[in-house]
């Protein structure tokens, strides 16, 4: 057999500009997380033909048409169901979810808990700026209690969600927060989970600077501290997990919260995925003898 | 008329109704009959009051008819509710342990049995849904080797003991039955055909797998279900992903996902759950990947009547989504066109890139045939439309919504080098990009939209236009649509018999309808009278929108049975008689 010579060149980040720039408000914090994105895949030597980039609707779900991976701009709230149609299909492929807090934990909330139940193997990156930004800036489900946004001028009377607490309680396998002002460390935090194989899950503080002027840059950057910073938390350790996750204050952690390796993704578990390779690969139709089989069993 | 026998078992749900059907559903189809079976049913697991009638005879049976000819009343609030309604050359057969009967209409024969007594002799405790059936059977001139075959192969996994014990006690009925209940005066005829027992709900999952589906996913709702229990008994052998969804909008976008990165994928639903899919179906035609819903109509509004049968959703078909997009939506003539349209189907909206609509409804899904082996080919054809699956060798960018004469764009799957490319919901440019946000451009969007709209002729012309059955210079024209196909041709062939010629116009293609063939076929007609299963004449409505045709009469039917041939017979006459030009049949069997 000839030799092949294959030299493979490192992908750097530029491999991976969209065909249009992005059109976030200046200072936007969407910008820190698509750069961290396109340096994690860089990083990882994925190539852009190899990953999918998938999204709901809002300014952060525009991320998909800011990068160079295959991409869908689905429906608001949807981006978790259509990957998991996506990842079953091909799980050949890395699967990126990218979208706001509404879109994920609002109007999307029902198919976050049930991705996370299933342990879908992909990474879904929420942009949380605790605010409706496309829609110019209503209360989201991660507004703080009395927040005054256009839609709660008086102040919310709701209470926010915690999304590091529910994934913990839905039974994600990867967890952790970032925040788009520490680009190194939510890169850091991207490339293990999309090396985690089961569902990881990234909160981000991505500010919106246009409608949210209580959680800002300098908001977060006074309070954020990094669990890695302390060498006695363990994240294998659940409990622990939670307990972390319910600090919120003067100190706000970010960083890796949990991680647990012991359960197979839907992909391993599923039996019809054992052997053939993935789904859109495979020969169409049924063959002959078990079609007769099919048919024989109705007579 | 040609010759069927029908019985019809009924009792509370939980007392097994269903088991003597089956049987009888496989005597008749090894005998080489055609069957035809309607259960009516309730929301209920156990109680209530649980119908099934099942018509056989040698020809094609194409619905549940309009006469029992044996009535095996399992319970007294059966024996009530439906001895009045039978007619002369009837029997009935029943337990007289438990069940009397008041007086019978005149011609109808009583033939008691006592499950304790025939018990007794036997020494054997059996079912009185077996006696029943072996009793049946001797009056239908069937041998009793057949039963004891089908009785060893029902009880096989409860042991050699309780098969004897049943086969005995079936024998002991049988025996009684030849020597005190004279038989039916036509014995049950038999032919060297054989056929397979499907309902349509199997007939659509069996038709997608055929097609090559390998993703298939749902949430539970009445009638669709029996789809979703098809494909998960048979994933693992046919290599078929089945799932279940936490809900209708995450099957509609979970099966997207998977058709757009490159497998043919199907769901089904009710018409409640297709209300959440809408935006989903709206995304398939606007991000262009083709997926397969079947929607399973039950009688509506709301949660309705979850295990009643209607024809009331063609205008949520019609209207699901916002904008315009071009959408393919079919109603199946019968159960083996469950099978046949779902493959066609598969075929059309990997073509057209778009979403594909099935329109099934109880009557058929839940509905038993006998089919022949022959309809259930899984050896069809595929056509995948223009689908990219290997690399792009020459390096030229790629525009997944390429600007062509027939609308369609070569769809390039994730995974693949040199294509990468993101697909939108908000309006986009031919390579994707978003002409929605801070780019709008009309131009640029009218040519998107038609660029759409122009795969609507290239579907026309796809799609055969319907045609007339039966004499062509006809009294009467009968307009129907998908499920009522059976049921028509039976009232026709009543009517013609009676000397009031009748045609029938059955519609399969809603959308595309083939308005110009329709119009064509009835300015030829003497009378047309449309027959649906809804309130306000969903198809005459549409019909009219897209052809300003108007028919001389309706007939309708909305209390979530189906129609009996009788029932169209009737109301022909009335309008005939210039009594009315909107009929309602009323539905006298109380279920
Ligand atoms: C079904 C539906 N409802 C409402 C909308 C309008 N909408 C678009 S984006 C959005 C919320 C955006 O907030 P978020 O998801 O937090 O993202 P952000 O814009 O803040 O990044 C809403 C309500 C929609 N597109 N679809
Ligand atoms: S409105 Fe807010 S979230 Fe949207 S782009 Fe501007 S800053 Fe970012």
């Amino acid at each position: 057999m000839a030799a092949v010579i294959e030299t493979q060149v490192a992908l750097t980040v530029a491999d991976f500009k969209g065909k249009v720039d992005p059109d976030w408000c200046p200072g936007c914090g969407d910008f820190g997380v698509l750069a961290a994105l396109k340096a994690a895949l860089a990083d990882l030597n994925i190539a852009p033909h190899e990953a999918v980039t998938i999204s709901g609707i809002g300014c952060s779900s525009n991320l998909p048409g800011f990068i160079n991976t295959y991409g869908m701009h689905t429906l608001h709230g949807r981006a978790l169901a259509v990957a998991t149609g996506v990842k079953l299909a091909n799980h050949d492929l890395h699967v990126i979810v990218t979208g706001g807090d509404g879109d994920g934990f609002g109007i999307g909330g029902n198919h976050f808990l049930h991705t996370m139940r299933r342990n879908v193997d992909l990474l879904y990156v929420a942009m949380d700026n605790q605010i409706y930004g496309l829609t110019t800036g209503q209360c989201s489900p991660t507004s703080r209690l009395g927040m005054k946004t256009k839609s709660t001028p008086f102040g919310s009377v709701e209470g926010p969600i915690n999304p590091i607490v529910l994934a913990l309680a839905a039974g994600a396998t990867f967890i952790a927060r970032g925040f788009s002002g520490e680009p190194k460390h939510l890169t850091e935090l991207m490339k293990q989970g999309i090396r985690h194989k089961g569902f990881s899950f990234i909160d981000v503080f991505s500010p919106c600077v246009t409608y949210n002027l209580d959680n800002t840059y300098p908001w977060f950057k006074q309070r954020v501290r990094k669990l890695e910073s302390d060498s006695s938390y363990d994240p294998t350790n659940w409990d622990a997990a939670m307990e972390k996750a319910q600090m919120w204050g003067d100190e706000i952690p970010i960083g890796k919260f949990f991680e647990r390796t012991d359960i197979p993704a839907l992909d391993e578990a599923e039996p019809v995925l054992d052997v053939g390779g993935p789904l859109a690969h495979r020969r169409v139709g049924i063959p002959a003898e078990l079609a007769r089989q099919f048919v024989e069993e109705l007579m | 008329m040609k010759y069927t026998f029908a019985v019809g078992i009924g009792g509370a749900a939980g007392q097994g109704v269903a088991t003597p059907g089956n049987i009888f559903a496989k005597i008749f189809a090894r005998r080489g009959l055609h069957l035809f079976a309607y259960n009516a049913y309730q929301s209920i697991i156990r109680g209530g009051h649980t119908f099934l009638t099942i018509r056989t005879g040698p020809e094609e049976v194409t619905n549940h008819g309009d006469r029992i000819d044996l009535l095996i009343p399992l319970n007294q609030d059966c024996m009530d509710r439906h001895l009045d309604l039978l007619g002369p050359g009837a029997a009935v057969i029943y337990n007289s342990d438990s069940i009397q009967p008041n007086n019978p209409p005149d011609g109808v024969r009583l033939c008691p049995l006592s499950a304790r007594q025939l018990s007794a002799s036997s020494r054997n405790k059996v079912e009185q849904n077996t006696l029943a059936v072996a009793a049946s059977l001797s009056m239908m001139g069937v041998g009793f080797q057949t039963l004891e075959e089908i009785l060893s192969q029902q009880f096989k996994k409860k042991g050699d003991a309780v098969v004897e014990e049943n086969i005995s006690g079936a024998r002991s009925a049988y025996q009684y039955a030849t020597e005190h209940f004279e038989p039916f005066p036509t014995a049950l005829p038999r032919t060297e055909n054989g056929y397979a027992v499907v309902t349509g709900n199997m007939a659509l999952a069996m038709g997608g797998a055929a097609a090559g589906v390998k993703f298939y996913c749902a949430y539970p709702m009445s009638p669709s279900t029996g789809v979703l229990h098809w494909m998960a008994a048979h994933a693992r052998k046919a290599g078929i992903m089945v799932r279940q969804v936490e809900d209708e909008i995450g099957v509609i976008n979970m099966a997207i996902g998977a058709a757009h990165t490159g497998v043919r994928t199907m769901c089904a639903t009710s018409g409640g759950g297709f209300a959440l899919m809408t935006e989903g179906l709206g995304m398939s035609a606007m991000i262009e990947t083709p997926v397969v819903v079947i929607n399973v109509q039950r009688a509506g509004p709301s949660t309705g009547v979850p295990t009643k049968t209607e024809q009331g959703d063609l205008w949520q078909m019609l209207g699901a989504g916002l904008g315009d997009y071009p959408r393919i939506i079919a109603a199946p003539l019968d159960i083996p066109d469950c099978f046949k349209l779902t493959t066609e189907m598969h075929n059309l909206a990997d073509r057209f890139q778009c979403p594909g609509i099935i329109l099934s409804d109880l009557l058929l899904s839940e509905g038993h045939a006998s089919v022949d082996p022959k309809d259930l080919d899984f050896n069809v054809p595929i056509d995948r439309g223009e689908l990219i699956t290997s690399p792009n060798g020459n390096g030229e960018p790629y525009k997944r919504y390429l600007i062509t004469e027939s609308g369609i764009s070569p769809r390039a799957i994730p995974g693949l080098p040199g294509y990468v490319h993101t697909v939108a919901t908000d309006e986009h440019m031919e390579d994707g990009v978003l002409i929605s946000d801070e780019f709008t451009d009309p131009v640029k969007r009218r040519a998107m939209m038609e660029k759409r709209q122009r795969k609507v002729a290239g579907i026309e012309a796809a799609v055969p236009p319907p045609w007339l059955t039966g004499p062509a210079d006809a009294d009467v024209t009968l307009i129907g649509w998908g499920s009522t196909k059976g049921v028509i041709e039976e009232a026709a062939e009543i009517l013609t018999a009676e000397g009031i010629t009748t045609n029938q116009l059955q519609i399969r293609w809603l959308v595309p309808l083939n308005g110009d063939t329709i119009t064509g076929i009835l300015k030829e007609s003497r009378r047309t009278i449309i027959v649906e299963n809804n309130y306000s004449g969903q198809f005459a409505r549409y019909l009219r929108s897209e052809t300003s045709f108007v028919p001389d009469g309706h007939i309708r039917k909305y209390d979530g049975e189906p129609f009996m041939p009788h029932h169209i017979v009737e109301a022909v006459k009335d309008q005939l008689a210039g009594r009315t030009t909107l009929s309602v049949p009323a539905h006298e069997i109380r279920v």
